[in-house]
């Protein structure tokens, strides 16, 4: 397994080295390839995994489908690509994927030192704690000399690490990198909680053998907005992924779903007009179909659909829209004009 | 010009020089040199630029940077506060425990399996054939798995530990036991060990030149066996037989006091040495059944008791065969145990691959973890080559 690591992430460097002038524009890229690779997670519920009948689905996964809907017009023209914590940004570097939605929080190092760009998050969340019952633990602060279920790389491990240590408490962590394999260590007791992002505990719990025997702990200990990356120096590229993104958001705001979106185009409101493409204008600034919103919003949905269809309160992970609701509702989803 | 268009052959393979077989091979051997140091340099260049465009940080100045990760478990005192450095040394040194730990219970085992693989007892040679033939066909990642597993769903949790043997407590937290409280004579008992061992070896060398000059033998086995007891005991009398114990108590979510073994420790070794140990079973037999039967019989009609026989005449020889196989199944030890990674002990390539992600430097991590499996791996070889030039036959 090493050796195949090593081989992976030496072929990452080679690649890295050979290919690079290859990516002069990803937009041209990804229209001659036909399709988008798109980096999600795999194993996380609600976010990115394949269903019983294998279908791609989650919020990441839906996002995915945007940005190819917004190129091709059409949601099919994806390829997903599983990667663990580990391997994700080596993957965005290394042209292994076009841009990645695999619930990664945009920080300072990953978007200097890592050569990442993050687009809009399109999930705002933050680190909370998943623990047993039966423990009787009511706060964070009783968690001292607990053990600590942990995925390794992730803005996570360095959160708990933080908290642990800014409030005198002492932690055993205990490091897994599947996460499935980290889930059912956590079951079986081998830690006393189990942390990562209040959005997958929701996910990891809706998972477990009894759901009701675990609770979420109040404290939220960091701020993790989730957003789509890309690579340093493709500023159309980048263009186009966020723009995706603000256009599910923009829709919501306009009142836009994938059923009324026909009706929408007969409206008589300029901003509808613009950001359908009846009044064109958007499209060929971004270097898209004029329609690239009209198709993101007809086959795929706005951002309020994408959010109940995949983690909302009808779903096993029953999340309120909290910070992910508009801002015009409390939330902090706020699209820029799209003109 | 009629000479110089027709000359004689012999002067012709003379005067080209390429012609000369041993500097045509200069020159491809110069030519492929050549190209391999060119596709290098390409490569490196050519990564460096791309590194740079993507505006990725180089260079090893993250080493000094607080790492701000945890580690499970460390023989050197460890904090999220220290250096990357210091973490990737905990790994290090992680690594390094389960390897060495992993060598010598495989080579016990090993050894026990390979001579009861070759026993005359039919169920004693049954089992132990059995054992090779399931163990080497489970890929060992699987057997990690399974043993991790094991620990962490069959045995219960802190708060209902089992308690076989006072001082002993089994959970899915681990195995924790009482051990002697510290006080200095620990440390000097270390020390008369280690004087003990130095004067055992002494003790055989001269032994061995007495025999050789006299034919007289002496007892260095039982002698050495009571220095070795003796030493530590007469210090730890010494300094007043201290007999108090830190014996483990459940505080809060876990143990404290006394040590303990990782539940992903445990399952790491024990998978490593079960896996391993079935291939060096079978190089011991191969090795033993390599030495002719002649030659136990021929010792054995000169007098020599079974265990000389064994000491004197067979291993020796079946060692021969045994050290070169034996080595490359150490080294593949060393290697499956970053298999870690997927059972959570934070050995090197757990460490490394943390870092690599925090810093975002693969380039950087992946050529670490290189250096320092590909050290690993000289020293181990190099020690043994050693120790089979030590113990190849001398013909006099």
């Amino acid at each position: 397994m090493l050796l195949r690591k090593l081989i992976a992430l030496l072929v990452c460097a080679l690649v890295l080295g050979l290919t690079g002038t290859l990516w002069a524009g990803t937009l041209d890229d990804v229209r001659a390839k036909g399709f988008v690779q798109v980096g999600v997670n795999g194993d996380l519920f609600g976010f990115g995994k394949p269903d019983a009948k294998g279908v791609w689905k989650g919020l990441d996964v839906d996002t995915g489908r945007a940005i190819a809907t917004a190129i091709f017009g059409d949601p099919s023209k994806v390829k997903f690509i599983p990667l663990t914590a580990v391997t994700r940004f080596t993957a965005l570097q290394s042209g292994e994927i076009d841009v990645l939605c695999r619930n990664a929080t945009r920080t300072l190092g990953r978007e200097t030192a890592l050569g990442l760009n993050f687009a809009q998050p399109n999930y705002y969340d933050g680190q909370g704690f998943l623990i047993p019952k039966s423990l009787g633990v009511k706060s964070a602060k009783e968690l001292d000399g607990a053990a600590v279920c942990v995925l390794p790389g992730t803005t996570t491990e360095l959160n708990v690490a933080d908290y642990f240590r800014s409030n005198g408490l002492k932690m055993k962590p205990v490091v897994i990198e599947n996460t499935a394999e980290l889930a059912k260590a956590f079951f079986a007791g081998r830690c006393d909680c189990l942390t990562s992002d209040a959005s997958q505990l929701a996910g990891t719990r809706a998972v477990a053998p009894n759901p009701d025997d675990y609770i979420i702990l109040p404290e939220i200990i960091s701020k993790e907005p989730l957003a789509p990356a890309v690579r340093h120096g493709d500023d159309q590229w980048y263009d186009v992924v966020n723009m995706t993104v603000l256009a599910l958001i923009n829709a919501e705001e306009l009142g836009i779903t994938s059923q009324n979106v026909d009706e929408m185009l007969k409206s008589k409101d300029p901003k509808v007009q613009r950001f359908l493409g009846v009044s064109p204008g958007n499209g060929k600034a971004l270097g898209l179909d004029e329609k690239f919103a009209y198709n993101i919003i007809k086959q795929v949905g706005n951002y309020g659909e994408i959010f109940e269809r995949n983690v909302g309160k009808n779903t096993p992970l029953g999340i309120e829209r909290g910070l992910n609701a508009l801002w015009t509702d409390g939330g902090l989803m706020y699209s820029p004009p799209f003109k | 010009m009629a000479a110089s268009a027709s000359p004689p052959d012999t002067d012709l393979s003379a005067s080209r020089f390429y012609n000369d077989p041993a500097k045509r091979s200069l020159i491809y051997q110069a030519g492929v040199l050549l190209m391999v140091a060119l596709l290098a340099y390409y490569l490196i260049s050519n990564t460096l630029a791309n590194v740079e465009r993507q505006s990725i940080a180089t260079g090893f100045g993250f080493l000094e940077k607080e790492a701000s990760f945890e580690i499970g478990e460390s023989l050197v005192p460890y904090s999220a506060a220290d250096t990357y450095a210091r973490a990737l040394w905990v790994g290090v040194l992680n690594t390094l425990k389960v390897s060495f730990i992993g060598i010598v219970l495989t080579v016990l085992l090993g050894t026990l399996v390979g001579i009861a693989r070759l026993s005359t007892n039919w169920l004693v040679s049954r089992m132990a054939a059995v054992y090779i033939e399931v163990l080497q066909d489970i890929p060992v990642l699987l057997q990690l798995f399974f043993w991790y597993a094991f620990f962490y769903e069959m045995l219960p949790s802190p708060r209902q530990a089992l308690n076989p043997i006072a001082g002993i407590f089994l959970s899915n937290r681990g195995l924790m036991m009482a051990v002697p409280a510290s006080h200095p004579a620990w440390d000097f008992m270390g020390w008369a060990l280690l004087a003990a061992v130095g004067l055992v070896w002494l003790l055989r060398r001269w032994a061995r030149k007495r025999q050789a000059r006299t034919g007289q033998g002496f007892p260095v086995f039982w002698s050495g066996v009571g220095l070795l007891l003796g030493l530590p005991l007469l210090v730890w009398l010494l300094w007043g037989a201290p007999t108090e114990m830190d014996v483990p108590h459940l505080a809060g979510f876990n143990f404290k006091g006394g040590i303990g073994i990782s539940p992903e420790f445990a399952a790491l070794l024990l998978g490593l040495v079960l896996y391993t140990a079935a291939f060096v079973a079978e190089i011991v037999r191969a090795g033993i059944q390599s030495v002719s039967k002649g030659q136990t019989e021929a010792a054995k009609s000169l007098g020599l008791r079974p265990g000389l026989v064994l000491n004197l005449v067979v291993l020796p020889q079946a060692l021969r065969v045994i050290i070169p196989p034996l080595t490359s199944q150490m080294l593949n030890l060393t290697k499956n145990s970053s298999l870690a990674v997927a059972i959570g002990y934070p050995d090197f390539v757990s460490v490394a691959n943390t870092t690599i992600n925090q810093t975002g430097q693969a380039i950087e991590g992946v050529a670490m973890i290189m250096i320092v499996y590909l050290c690993f791996s000289l020293l181990t070889s190099a020690f043994m080559n050693w120790y089979n030039k030590k113990i190849a036959l001398v013909e006099r």
